[in-house]
């Protein structure tokens, strides 16, 4: 038999009901890869003797019946995890071990899946490198010293290197679907509402959405069916049919109409990028699909708007900690001194930028400038969209406009990093679903990814569509363990 | 519109983060480069646009007010960096 942590999540899962391999053996593979995979710096918290004891207790009793059966997964350190240390990659919840379990995270191991350990990530979900982790820079398994991505990068990294078989992420502003892209996987933003947010450290709690990340995009359809669910713990969680994902997947996309936006043709965007997305409409054509021609005038000013109202939700959200009820605390002469020194040794230079910003944005006599401005704005990109969708089902673009950078390249200026997010911002400032597949490489043969943006609670139109062209693209991640000793 | 070092220093005291007077420097020219960029807002014509506030168009739902969790005193406190019985400890705040 093949190596385990090359087979699919579907794979897996038909080995283990089929009793081909046990949960233990499973668990063990995976767990043995990642202690060989150190120098990608993908973990935070490894719970491997927890997994593995866990996965005994699955053998002992298995119930095939569940949706993720045995499965070990890691998960993006943002999630709260009972009685596993989550940091959110910050200095400040460094010590942090939450008495309750996210929603999403809880729904994963009510099927079954088993918790392999806590995924680096950017500080708080704000970076698109994961450079800005306070547990350092984590290697894209692509290429060495090439960054995975951002905010997911962790999850993106020990997904590309079969460190899990699958992983979740969250995306506040591209942060799932920009690592997915970066390192060669699929990675599905819901449309917001869809996954709880309760026990996701917040950053933008208007913008943050959990979603899926995995090798295919079948995979995808389970774990999405796995953590989409209505929650009265979030009151933004909205009650809605949701479909049985992957048993609704269907690779027919006959006659869907794929609306390509005008204005994602970006200044200064690479060569390759153009013709990626060429290639991607002819695969969509090749798939059944009808291409028209869209636009949607607004995009070049959602940028501008996630920039006011990202920071302005992540300062209100951030001001929790303050030394006092958990997390870092330094000491100080007075409780002002106490707040200003534990917040100023706590956060990292990335959170404290936009913390700056934010509280900027919402101070007096600035409100109406740019919070209520970028509000209104936010509403003219929202109807952008509803516009183009009386026309066209789905959406199709870029994910980035260019492939893996080298870590240290932009690290210095904000504005070139924020230039990530370009094709990927504006789903989430409409609510959108949102999945970035991997289509093809650059001349340094680094993945490139198309974005499939769909209706609001169309996220099975959005599967069917990746599903139906990944087969024509036929990519394959080309990785050689390149860290490996 | 520039963000000078005063500005800076006022913003950071309403954040609650402490800000040495270096830091201070490249912060301002972070804030500036990231503003110039923020005012392509001011393009757009937006007097008669409603402000999206949320992307969810329902009302928050209202849940009866009642207790569902057991007592959880000690989880609470369990994290906290200084505690003295069943009370957060800060620093003295009355003279």
């Amino acid at each position: 038999m093949t190596d385990i942590t090359s087979l699919s999540l579907f794979e897996l899962i038909k080995n283990i009901k089929e009793k081909k391999i046990s949960s233990n053996e499973v668990a063990k593979s995976f767990i043995d890869r990642s202690e060989k995979s150190k120098k990608l710096n993908a973990y935070v918290t490894e719970n491997f003797e927890n997994c593995l004891k866990l996965s005994k207790d699955f053998d002992n009793k298995p119930n095939f019946d569940l949706k993720l059966p045995g499965i070990p997964i890691a998960v993006k350190d943002l999630f709260c995890t009972n009685e596993v240390r989550t940091t959110a990659g910050s200095n400040i919840l460094n010590n942090f071990v939450p008495s309750y379990e996210s929603t999403v995270t809880q729904n994963i191991w009510n099927e079954g899946g088993i918790l392999l350990g806590k995924l680096n990530c950017d500080e708080f979900a704000m970076g698109s490198s994961n450079e800005t982790s306070f547990f350092g820079n984590v290697q894209n398994p692509i290429a060495k010293d090439l960054v995975p991505g951002g905010s997911s990068g962790g999850s993106s990294s020990a997904l590309a290197a079969n460190l899990t078989p699958v992983t979740i992420g969250t995306d506040t502003g591209g942060s799932i679907r920009q690592p997915a892209s970066f390192t060669g996987t699929v990675g599905l933003k819901p449309t917001y509402g869809s996954c709880s947010r309760y026990g996701i450290v917040a950053f933008a709690s208007s913008l943050d959405q959990a979603g899926p990340m995995s090798k295919d995009v079948k995979d995808s359809s389970i774990l999405l069916e796995v953590i989409s669910s209505f929650d009265e713990k979030d009151s933004t969680s909205i009650d809605f049919k949701r479909n049985n994902y992957s048993s609704d997947l269907t690779k027919n996309i006959k006659g869907i109409k794929i609306g390509i936006p005008k204005e994602y043709r970006v200044d200064g965007m690479p060569g390759e990028i153009e013709s990626l997305w060429k290639k991607g409409i002819e695969y969509a054509k090749d798939c059944g699909a009808e291409i028209i021609d869209i636009s949607l005038p607004h995009t070049s000013y959602a940028l501008p708007t996630y920039y006011i109202v990202a920071p302005a939700e992540a300062s209100s959200n951030l001001a929790r900690y303050d030394g006092v009820k958990y997390g870092l605390r330094s000491s100080g002469e007075s409780l002002i001194d106490m707040y200003e020194k534990t917040r100023s040794e706590g956060f990292g230079e990335e959170v404290k930028r936009r913390i700056m910003i934010g509280t900027y944005v919402l101070s007096s006599g600035y409100y109406d400038a740019y919070y209520l401005k970028a509000q209104k704005v936010r509403q003219l990109i929202k109807q952008d969209f509803d516009q183009a969708y009386n026309k066209v089902d789905a959406i199709l673009t870029p994910s980035t406009p260019s492939s893996a950078f080298k870590i240290g390249e932009k690290s210095n200026d904000p504005v070139s990093m924020y230039l990530n997010d370009i094709f990927t911002v504006p789903v989430n400032l409409a609510g959108l679903p949102g999945i970035s597949i991997p289509a093809g490489t650059d001349k340094n043969n680094y993945p490139l990814g198309l974005q499939i943006i769909g209706k609001p609670f169309d996220e099975q139109t959005v599967l069917n569509i990746a599903y139906s062209m990944e087969e024509k693209i036929n990519y394959k991640n080309n990785i050689t363990d390149w860290w490996m000793e | 519109m520039t963000i000078d070092l005063k500005t800076v220093k006022h913003i950071s005291k309403l954040a609650r983060i402490s800000l040495e007077e270096k830091k201070a420097e490249k912060l301002a020219n972070d804030m500036n480069s990231i503003f110039e960029f923020i005012e392509k807002l001011n393009e757009l014509k937006t007097e008669n646009v409603e402000p999206l506030t949320s992307i969810a168009e329902t009302t928050l739902r209202f849940r009866e007010d009642k207790i569902t969790s057991d007592n959880i005193r000690e989880k609470i406190l369990k994290n906290s960096p200084e505690k003295n019985e069943d009370f957060f400890v800060v620093p003295k705040v009355v003279e």
